[in-house]
C-alpha cells in the first residue's frame, strides 16, 4: 500500500428512516461509535474531525459530538455544500491527511429531515402593501410557481425531460421503471427508510408531485447518520492484518462545482460538473466505467438517476435510455446501480448521503453485504450532486492484503 | 387603467413586451439578474439585449404540489429563445401532459399577477402555445 494513499479504516452508518427518540447528536454519535469500532480505533486515535450537516450548518455538530464522544481537542471542520455536504466532509478529512497534518480522521454526516415535506420553494401569501422591487432580478412578488419552479422535484424533472428532448426515448413510464428498480433493490436492505417492494402501477399511480415524479419516484426525507475513519497508508501498514483486509482504497476523491455553461443559471446544469467529477476520478483511479462492479449515484429523483448513467459514462453518450432498458443496472446486470435502494428507497438525510454511499460500497468491496452482496466486488464509484452546485465522486477498491 | 409594473425588471413592458438580458461584452454570456461580473470570464462590462419572444420548448414539469399559498397545477419549462435558455411556466394550455410535449413550439405572453395596496397591477410573463 502506498504511504500516500487514503483508506477507508472504519465505517458505519445508523438505519435510516423515522427517529423520533434520537437527536442529531444520538444519531451522529451512533454512526461515529460504530466506524471507530468498525476500525478498531478510537477517538484519541482522530487528529480532524470533519461534520456534514446542512439544515444544522450553524450548529457545530462536530463539536457536539466530540462533546458527547471525546473533547480531545483536535481540529474541527464544519461543513455544509447541499446534497454533496457528506461527501464533503469526508474529502476534508482526507485533504488534513493527504496535507500531512494527521494520519487518522474522522468524517460524519446527519441529518433530521423525517416529515419535512418541500425543501425548496417559497410559501405565498396575498400581495399586500405596495410593489417595490427587490432582490437580484428586482421583483415585486415571489416567482416561485409564477417564473418555472424552485421546488426540488420539478427541477430534477425538468433535467430528466431535457434529456429527453435531446436523445429521445424518455416517457413517464420510462423514468417510473427506474424507481420500479431502486424499490426492488431496497427490499434486500434493512437500513433502507422503505424498503418495500412497488409495481410499475403502484408507483405511476401515486401521488404526483412534478411530472413525471411521483411521490416514490422522489427521495424519500427521513433521519439518519454515517461516519467514516480514514487513515494515510502509511498508518495502515503498521495495522493489524484484519484491519488492513478490511481497508477499503479510496483510489480517487473529487469534488467538483458547476463551470458556466449557457442556461445552468436558467435551469441547473448537473451534467457537466458529475461528468467532469468522473472524469477526474477515473484518472486519479486509473480505472474506467468497466472496471466498476458497482455504483451508487444521486437518484435524488427518477428523472436524475438517468442523466447520470451518461454522466458518469456508463453507457454511450446520449444511450441512457437504451442502456437502462437493457437491464444493465438491475443487481443483476452488467453495472448494477443503487443495489442500496438509492435515495428513493434508502431516504435522502442529506448530510449522511455522501458517506452512507460509501458505506454501501465498502461493505461490497469487504464481501459482507450479505444476501444483497454484488458477488466479487472489487471496484466501485460514489456520486453525489447537490444543487448550487456540487458534485462529489469517490472511487473505492478492495484491499489485496 | 391600473398602473403596472413588471413582476420582474428584466420584463419590458408596452406594445411589445418581451424579455431583456444582461449581455457580457467581452464573452457574449448572458444574464437575467443584476451582476457584479460574468461567470463565464470574470469580466464585467455589459450591455441590453433584448430576447426573441418565440421559443421551443427544452423540458417541462407539470407542478401538483407547491409551498402553500402557491396554486397547482401549473406548467414550469425552459424555453430555448434563439439560443438563450429562459426560465418562464408555459399558460394558456391546460396543465397535463396530453397538451404540453417537448419540443413545443411558443411564444411569450403577458398576464396580471395581483395588485397592490394602491391599485397598481404586477405583470407577469409566461409562453403560449403559438398554434392556438
Amino acid at each position: 500500500m502506498a504511504t500516500d494513499d487514503v483508506w477507508v479504516l472504519g465505517i458505519s452508518m445508523t438505519k435510516f428512516g423515522k427517529h423520533p427518540d434520537k437527536d442529531m447528536v444520538d444519531l451522529a454519535s451512533e454512526a461515529v461509535l460504530g466506524a471507530l469500532a468498525d476500525g478498531g480505533v478510537t477517538m484519541a486515535d482522530m487528529g480532524v474531525v470533519a461534520a456534514g450537516s446542512l439544515m444544522a450548518a450553524n450548529a457545530g455538530m462536530g463539536q457536539q459530538v466530540q462533546k458527547q464522544l471525546g473533547q480531545t481537542g483536535v481540529p474541527v471542520y464544519n461543513v455544509a455544500n447541499a446534497c454533496a455536504t457528506g461527501a464533503t466532509a469526508l474529502r476534508v478529512a482526507m485533504l488534513a491527511i493527504k496535507a500531512g497534518e494527521t494520519d487518522m480522521g474522522l468524517a460524519f454526516g446527519v441529518e433530521k429531515l423525517s416529515g419535512a415535506g418541500l425543501l425548496s420553494g417559497g410559501t405565498r401569501k396575498d400581495d399586500s402593501g405596495v410593489y417595490a422591487p427587490s432582490g437580484r432580478y428586482g421583483a415585486v412578488a415571489p416567482v416561485d410557481g409564477r417564473i418555472g419552479t424552485d421546488i426540488m422535484p420539478g427541477v430534477f424533472a425538468q433535467i430528466g425531460m431535457e434529456y429527453g428532448h435531446r436523445h429521445g426515448g424518455t416517457s413517464f413510464e420510462l423514468f417510473a421503471r427506474i424507481s420500479e428498480k431502486n424499490h426492488a433493490h431496497s427490499t434486500l436492505n434493512p437500513l433502507a427508510a422503505y424498503s418495500k417492494k412497488m409495481t410499475l402501477e403502484e408507483i405511476m399511480g401515486d401521488f404526483m408531485v412534478a411530472y413525471p415524479n411521483t411521490r416514490p419516484m422522489c427521495s424519500a426525507n427521513c433521519d439518519g447518520a454515517a461516519a467514516a475513519v480514514l487513515v494515510s497508508g502509511a498508518k495502515l501498514a503498521t495495522l493489524s492484518l484484519e484491519q488492513r483486509r478490511r481497508a477499503v482504497k479510496v483510489s480517487a476523491s473529487v469534488l467538483t462545482s458547476d463551470p458556466w455553461e449557457e442556461a445552468c443559471q436558467v435551469l441547473p446544469d448537473v451534467n457537466t460538473l458529475t461528468r467532469n467529477a468522473a472524469t477526474l476520478a477515473y484518472e486519479q483511479a486509473g480505472v474506467g466505467p468497466d472496471d466498476l462492479d458497482l455504483v451508487e449515484l444521486h437518484d435524488c429523483f427518477a428523472t436524475a438517476e438517468l442523466v447520470h448513467y451518461d454522466n458518469l459514462m456508463l453507457c454511450e453518450p446520449g444511450g441512457a435510455v437504451d442502456f437502462f432498458n437493457s437491464g444493465a443496472t438491475w443487481r443483476d446486470g452488467s453495472m448494477p446501480v443503487n443495489v442500496s435502494g438509492g435515495l428513493e428507497s434508502k431516504g435522502h438525510p442529506i448530510g449522511a448521503t455522501g458517506i452512507a454511499n460509501v458505506w454501501e460500497v465498502a461493505t461490497h468491496l469487504r464481501g459482507e453485504a450479505g444476501p444483497r452482496q454484488i458477488e466479487g466486488a472489487k471496484v466501485g464509484l460514489t456520486h453525489v450532486i447537490g444543487l448550487g452546485s456540487a458534485c462529489g465522486v469517490h472511487i473505492l477498491e478492495k484491499s489485496a492484503a | 387603467m391600473a398602473e403596472q409594473i413588471p413582476l420582474v425588471d428584466y420584463l419590458v413592458l408596452g406594445n411589445d413586451p418581451h424579455l431583456v438580458a444582461n449581455e457580457c461584452t467581452s464573452c457574449g454570456a448572458r444574464f437575467f439578474d443584476r451582476r457584479n461580473a460574468c461567470a463565464s470570464c470574470g469580466r464585467s462590462g455589459f450591455t441590453k439585449v433584448d430576447i426573441p419572444t418565440e421559443g421551443e420548448v427544452r423540458a417541462f414539469t407539470i407542478v401538483a404540489f407547491a409551498a402553500p399559498g402557491v396554486p397547482t397545477p401549473y406548467v414550469a419549462a425552459m424555453v430555448d429563445c434563439a439560443g438563450t435558455s429562459v426560465r418562464a411556466n408555459l399558460i394558456n394550455i391546460p396543465a397535463d401532459p396530453e397538451h404540453v410535449s417537448l419540443g413545443m413550439q411558443v411564444r411569450l405572453t403577458t398576464e396580471v399577477v395581483g395588485t397592490d395596496d394602491e391599485g397598481t397591477e404586477a405583470i407577469g410573463f409566461g409562453f403560449e402555445p403559438k398554434e392556438a
